[in-house]
């Protein structure tokens, strides 16, 4: 059976140059950065080269990047040590409302220690209007946290204006940059911001580390006290062969990034012209020119996408869902309901994420295996039911 | 994807009795309040015995195989027996539904009982017009 992975949102695999990068870390060169002699040398030396590889792929200077554990710990560094730092100069919080949940919760946590928090809406395309953000500030504002682009629906935010906006009120701007850094060109000079956050899983890195960056002079509180690893700001002994990966990833990122970007926008643009095409009530989510390059995504109305996800698979296709059903907690995706969509509509939601393993043929594949598994349910939907009914005895 | 039992599977990829019967004796719907998903039971009865069920859903794996099984379950039964079906015996039937799957058979044992009560006030509804 064809095998196709469509879900490169969820985790890129590893690139085989990451992996030859990170097997020496995982042999023989064992030593902990911290240590004083050539063990601890060699693997201080390995970290070091990759925090320059990452600062490179943001246009940043070395000494700014933190490594962490994630995307998630990096999100919930930035907004809890970003606003913990400042909590003496006042204690409002802006984010927008279809943060992931690692910056969304990691607001929610704040206000749950005394600070106030503004969620900033976003269009019908999930897009921030940075006229929003202007108008949530307050004499007491000391964050802004606004994500660079959206994982479940691909739309690349105005972070330039809304940093713009942050820097003219003197107030200290944070960008989840996790689905567009490696992905799409980010520089952090460019876009104006104090923070940044970005994960290696993201670009065919190793899961389980991200890095966050952070402007000199911008104060942030650790989260883990302990040595002074990493300038004293994230203590642990650090994970040497996932930020060896993490490097190596970044300095591909940054070599091949306009030829990674010409490979899956084509392939993305078709889907989002074939799918609605050859299914009815199918509807695109997100942005539909700004997005990210390899990211389609789509309602499909009358059914639920965990039946959906599950057909697929049988088909040998993985997709992902931002339905109630398939998420743990029962809730439909917050981010396709900010965006306005109704509940009904958001259990169809189907999510595409091309890589480089992707060709045409797997869009040819999936725009063949969909159409006779949505029909397949549709048929047993109540749903699709009382709308043919209505249709034909309406008009 | 959640892990889900053979029996579960099974029902998934061939759902048992989908579809609308016309002019049905009863019709029960259930919403899932929830994930905001809905199934639709309809019966023939027959004897004081449900001689065909039929069913939609929209919803989950789990909410397809419940209804499926449901429907097996109540096929040919008394409206008693089909009564006293529960979610839990018919998570059972199913070998399992992960935990948070659960309350997709609540669904399902819902719809059918609503679509007997349906039946039943109808026939009382058609008795008294009699009297
Ligand atoms: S119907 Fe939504 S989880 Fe089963």
């Amino acid at each position: 059976m064809r095998k196709v992975y469509l879900d490169n949102a969820a985790t890129t695999p590893l690139l085989p140059e990451v992996r030859e990068a990170m097997l020496p870390f995982l042999g023989e060169v064992f030593g902990n950065p911290s240590s004083l002699h050539d063990w601890g040398d060699t693997a201080r030396q390995a970290v070091d080269a990759a925090r320059e590889q990452v600062a490179v792929l943001i246009g940043a200077n070395a000494e700014e990047v933190i490594f962490t554990g994630s995307g998630t710990e990096s999100n919930n560094f930035a907004i809890k040590g970003l606003a913990l730092a400042q909590q003496s100069k006042g204690k409002h919080v802006v984010v927008s409302a279809i943060e992931h949940f690692s910056a969304l919760h990691s607001a929610r946590t704040l206000e749950k220690w005394g600070f106030e928090l503004t969620e900033v809406p976003v269009d019908k395309y999930g897009m921030v209007n940075p006229d929003d953000v202007r108008e949530s500030i307050r004499k007491d504002t000391v964050l802004i946290s606004v994500m660079h682009a959206n994982g479940e629906v691909g739309t690349i935010e105005p972070i330039k204006e809304i940093a713009r906006i942050a820097k003219e009120n003197k107030i200290v701007f944070h960008t989840d940059a996790i689905a567009t850094a490696g992905t799409i060109p980010v520089d952090v000079k460019e876009l104006g911001v104090d923070a940044l956050s970005l994960a290696g899983n993201q670009f065919y890195g190793p899961k389980g580390v991200g890095a966050l960056w952070v402007r000199r002079g911008v104060r942030i509180m650790p989260l883990l006290d302990g040595g002074v690893q990493e300038g004293g700001r994230r203590a642990g002994t650090e994970n040497v062969p996932a930020i060896v990966g993490l490097g190596k990833a970044a300095e591909l990122a940054k070599a091949s990034m306009s030829a990674r970007i010409k490979q899956l926008t084509p392939l993305r643009d078709r889907l989002l012209k074939e799918l609605p095409a050859s299914i009815e009530h199918v509807m695109v989510t997100g942005h539909p020119q700004n997005r990210l390059p390899g990211h389609a995504s789509f309602c499909v109305e009358f059914i639920e996408g965990e039946s959906m996800l599950m057909f697929l698979n049988m088909e040998g296709i993985a997709v992902s869902s931002g339905s109630a059903c398939t998420s743990r907690a029962l809730k439909a995706s917050h981010v396709l309901i900010a965006m306005g969509i109704s509940h009904e509509l958001a259990q169809g939601s189907l999510l595409c994420t091309f890589g480089l393993d992707n060709t045409d043929e797997d869009v040819d594949y999936m725009v063949k295996v969909l159409p006779p598994i949505v029909d397949r349910l549709r048929q047993m939907s109540p749903l699709y039911s009382k709308f043919i009914k209505a249709s034909k005895g309406g008009k | 994807m959640p892990v889900y039992s053979e029996k579960v599977m099974d029902h998934f990829m061939h759902p048992r009795n989908v579809g609308e019967i016309e002019n049905p004796d009863g019709i029960g719907e259930e919403g899932n309040p929830v994930c905001g998903d809905m199934m639709t039971f309809y019966i023939k009865v027959k004897d004081n015995r449900l001689e065909d069920i039929k069913f939609k859903t929209f919803g989950c794996g789990a909410a397809i195989a419940v209804s499926s099984m449901v429907s097996e379950m109540a096929m040919g039964k008394t409206l008693d027996e089909a009564m006293k079906i529960t979610p839990t015996s018919v998570a059972e039937e199913l070998q399992g539904l992960p935990k948070n799957k659960f309350h997709c058979s609540n669904l399902g044992a819902q719809a059918l009982h609503k679509a007997i009560e349906d039946y039943l006030s109808k026939q009382k509804a058609q008795g008294e017009k009699k009297e």
